[in-house]
């Protein structure tokens, strides 16, 4: 099953580096990873997503604890969370596609952020499945170009990870 | 060793460089030896070292056994180990000692010079990322690039390598750091949020395991090299006493409960015995401690799991719980004060245990093969010198041994009594640890007898360090079982590759006996049975001498019992019955 992961750690050069090769050492999946400065500069955050067997990811929750740089470490998937990510998307916009790409993001609540002779630049936010939905439901040959951040996450309410 | 004597005549207000920062700061740990080699970028810490007298200093021959000799001190006293390598290939030798000693959990801290901050990732002379090599295979490391930072890294480094479950931890410094000059304060105390490791285990998951382990009608403990590092044994004793249980060892579990205790049952996993691993597999109550059920220990995970039993696992790692194996009652924890806890509640209880017939059923396990071997009166049995050693060395020597088919016998038959006597490389199988593994246990307790069990294969993958022994007159007795073939690789293609022997016979082996004298050692050739004894105890009277003994023995003999890759743990392989000794 897919499962989003929040870490905190010390924002130390390497440290990054730590959990990636954890990863890939060790044979675990990483469907996405961000990372970003939180609020107290001296603290990371990440938002790992990782597909595994019950047993696999209470093994990777428990040897990212290991990590001496990893504060914290919360499985959203333990609790009601949210979950968002970003993506651009560049569509041809000329001929049949011009109005079609329009409606499409439009239904899907994106914003045309660029507008050129024959594409436009759509940003989109959401789960991670509504922007699969989206790259679904557009045609692919209309798809000049995507780029995605990968999920960040937050739990509901009182749900907090913090130090 | 008085540490404040030994400081620098600067008081601690006046600014001193990095390299001295990086002395006292051993001095405050109170490291008594830094095995290491020099090289450009240590060379202020050299240096440094040579206006000190706080420790001694080992200069190895080669930076792999500056390593593994710090490792091996470690696993002796229970101290952190330190080595001290130079950049760039100084530092890529050092790396098999590092991942060894990751692998079996020993606490060391290596100290890598590292080029000047300016010219790091320059492609510079001797550059390597030490940072990057080693961090698969250490429990943390530090590139120092502040001067001010080294005092407070170097505490933080010994704390995190012999806190929880202990590591290498290596602290990389740039060379120029090394000349900066800065105060120093050593700090009192480390305060991590990053990293608190558990010491008391929950105390209802431990009354629970407590209830348990009374309603058992064929219990069994099992312990690890978690064990010995922890300290627990006494406690482990105490408790198996209480209860009257069979106890089993891994390999690297030996000594962590006597070997000629009669609850004893022997070593269990690949090479265990028959009653080991038999117990194991059928008993319905089991007790792990600092063990970590691995691919060697309980075979085929699947056929150890078709049998249901009730699993209670202490360890100070909670990754090492329920990894391979599922676990009913984990408690994370430091062994010794789980233990403890444990016992407190006995004391309490006054346990009044009958499990008569398991120990029948044990009994009867224990004839099977009960370490038979064939024995011959013309050519030399591997056992039996390891019998021999054992009785000359009347079961007090510090053991350590190479990687194959000797260490197999090693384990079988010296009995240890004591933990931190067998000193060996379980998890890694590191070939060439075995002299600088003796080298460090002899700087460890100087007076004791140390025996170095070893093949030809191996002793010659470190077999520099006879310079070293001869350099520090250590009184190492090196017992090489030479059969001329990589006897392990050679063991496994009798069995799995139809007697292929592809590269495991070892040709143009050395004189070792030469080769010994002329590092000034004692050589000695023994290709006689009966010959073995007066051989060892010869040897063994040479009290301030290095002593090689070359036993010229079996060529094919094999170690038995063996559970094959992939095979259950009742499945073993035993050797075929002709007329066995005993
Ligand atoms: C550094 C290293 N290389 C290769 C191996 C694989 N290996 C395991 S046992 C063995 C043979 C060891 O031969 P020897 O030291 O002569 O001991 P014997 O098995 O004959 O007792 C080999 C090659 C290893 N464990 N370590």
């Amino acid at each position: 099953m897919k499962h989003i992961i929040s870490l905190l750690m010390e924002n130390e050069a390497g440290a990054l580096s730590r959990v990636a090769g954890l990863f890939s050492a060790r044979g675990y999946n990483i469907e996405s990873l961000t990372v970003a400065i939180t609020e107290d500069p001296t603290l990371s955050r990440m938002t790992l997503v990782t597909t595994g067997s019950e047993d696999v990811i209470e093994q990777i929750i428990k040897q990212l604890n290991k990590l001496i740089d990893v504060v914290k470490v919360l499985d959203l998937n333990d609790g009601k969370h949210i979950e968002r990510e970003l993506m651009l998307v560049k569509v041809k916009a000329s001929g049949v596609f011009k109005d079609e790409m329009k409606r499409m993001c439009d239904i899907f609540r994106g914003r045309i952020i660029d507008v050129a002779d024959n594409s436009y630049t759509i940003e989109l936010t959401g789960s991670c499945s509504k922007l699969d939905a989206f790259i679904e439901a557009i045609d692919k040959t209309a798809i000049l170009e995507t780029v995605r951040t990968g999920a960040s996450g937050i739990g509901r309410g009182d749900r907090i990870l913090k130090v | 060793m008085d540490s404040k004597a030994n400081l620098p005549a600067e008081t601690s207000t006046k600014s001193i460089s990095g390299a001295e920062i990086v002395i006292r700061c051993l001095n405050e740990e109170k490291v008594k030896f830094v095995f290491g080699y020099p090289g450009g970028a240590v060379l202020h810490i050299y240096d440094a070292i040579y206006k000190q007298n706080g420790f001694k200093h080992i200069l190895v021959r080669h930076e792999q056994a500056a390593v593994h000799a710090a490792d091996a001190f470690s696993r002796a006293t229970g101290e952190v180990g330190v080595a001290l390598v130079t950049s760039g290939p100084g530092a890529t030798n050092a790396i098999t000692g590092i991942a060894t000693a990751y692998m079996d959990s020993i606490p060391l801290v290596v100290i890598s010079g590292q080029v000047p901050v300016p010219a790091i990732g320059m492609d510079a002379f001797q550059e390597v990322d030490m940072v990057g090599i080693t961090r698969p295979c250490v429990k943390h490391n530090f590139l120092v690039k502040d001067v001010k930072d080294i005092a407070s890294t170097m505490k933080k480094a010994f704390y995190i390598a012999r806190t929880g479950r202990p590591g290498p931890v290596v602290v990389d410094i740039p060379k120029d750091i090394t000349a900066h000059l800065t105060d120093f304060a050593y700090p009192k105390t480390v305060e991590m949020r990053s990293y608190s490791p558990v010491v008391k285990g929950h105390s209802g998951q431990i009354k629970k395991a407590v209830k348990m382990l009374l309603e058992a009608k064929r219990p069994m403990i099992y312990t690890g090299g978690g064990l010995v590092l922890g300290d627990g044994a006494e406690e482990l004793i105490k408790l198996a006493r209480a209860l009257n249980y069979p106890v089993t060892n891994t390999l690297m579990g030996l000594g962590g409960f006597p070997a000629t205790d009669k609850q004893f049952v022997g070593m269990l996993g690949m090479h265990g015995t028959y009653e080991a691993n038999m117990a194991m597999q059928n008993c319905d109550v089991l007790l792990a401690v600092g063990a970590r059920f691995d691919d060697r220990v309980i075979g085929n995970p699947a056929h150890f799991g078709g049998v249901k039993r009730t699993i209670i696992h202490i360890d100070v790692d909670p990754s090492s719980i329920s990894k391979r194996v599922k676990v009913d009652v984990p408690i994370v924890g430091h062994v010794q004060s789980v233990l403890a806890e444990m016992n407190e509640i006995l004391a309490q209880e006054k346990p009044q245990t009958n499990i008569s017939d398991w120990w029948k059923q044990i009994g009867e396990w224990r004839l099977v093969h009960g370490g038979r071997y064939e024995q011959s009166s013309t050519i030399i049995k591997p056992q039996y010198v390891i019998e021999k050693l054992w009785e000359v060395t009347k079961g007090d020597a510090y053991v350590t041994s190479d990687v194959g088919q000797h260490q197999m016998w090693a384990a079988q038959y010296y009995k240890f009594d004591k933990p931190r006597r067998w000193i060996n490389s379980g998890g890694l199988g590191t070939m060439g640890v075995g002299l600088p593994y003796a080298m460090g246990c002899q700087f460890a307790d100087k007076n004791a007898q140390v025996a170095c069990v070893t093949g030809e294969g191996s002793i010659q993958m470190n077999i520099q360090e006879l310079s070293t022994c001869a350099q520090y007159h250590l009184p190492i007795k090196v017992i090489l079982l030479n059969n001329r073939y990589l006897g392990m690789v050679r063991q496994w293609q009798e069995f799995f590759y139809e007697d292929r022997y592809s590269e495991s016979y070892m040709d143009s082996l050395p004189d070792f006996v030469k080769l010994a004298e002329s590092y000034g050692h004692i050589g000695m050739q023994i290709t006689q049975p009966s010959d073995v004894e007066g051989a060892l105890i010869e040897a063994f009277a040479k009290k301030d001498k290095f002593v090689f003994m070359d036993f010229i023995t079996e060529q094919k003999e094999n170690v038995f019992p063996m559970v094959e890759n992939g095979k259950g743990l009742s499945e073993m392989e035993l050797p075929k019955a002709k007329g066995a000794k005993q």
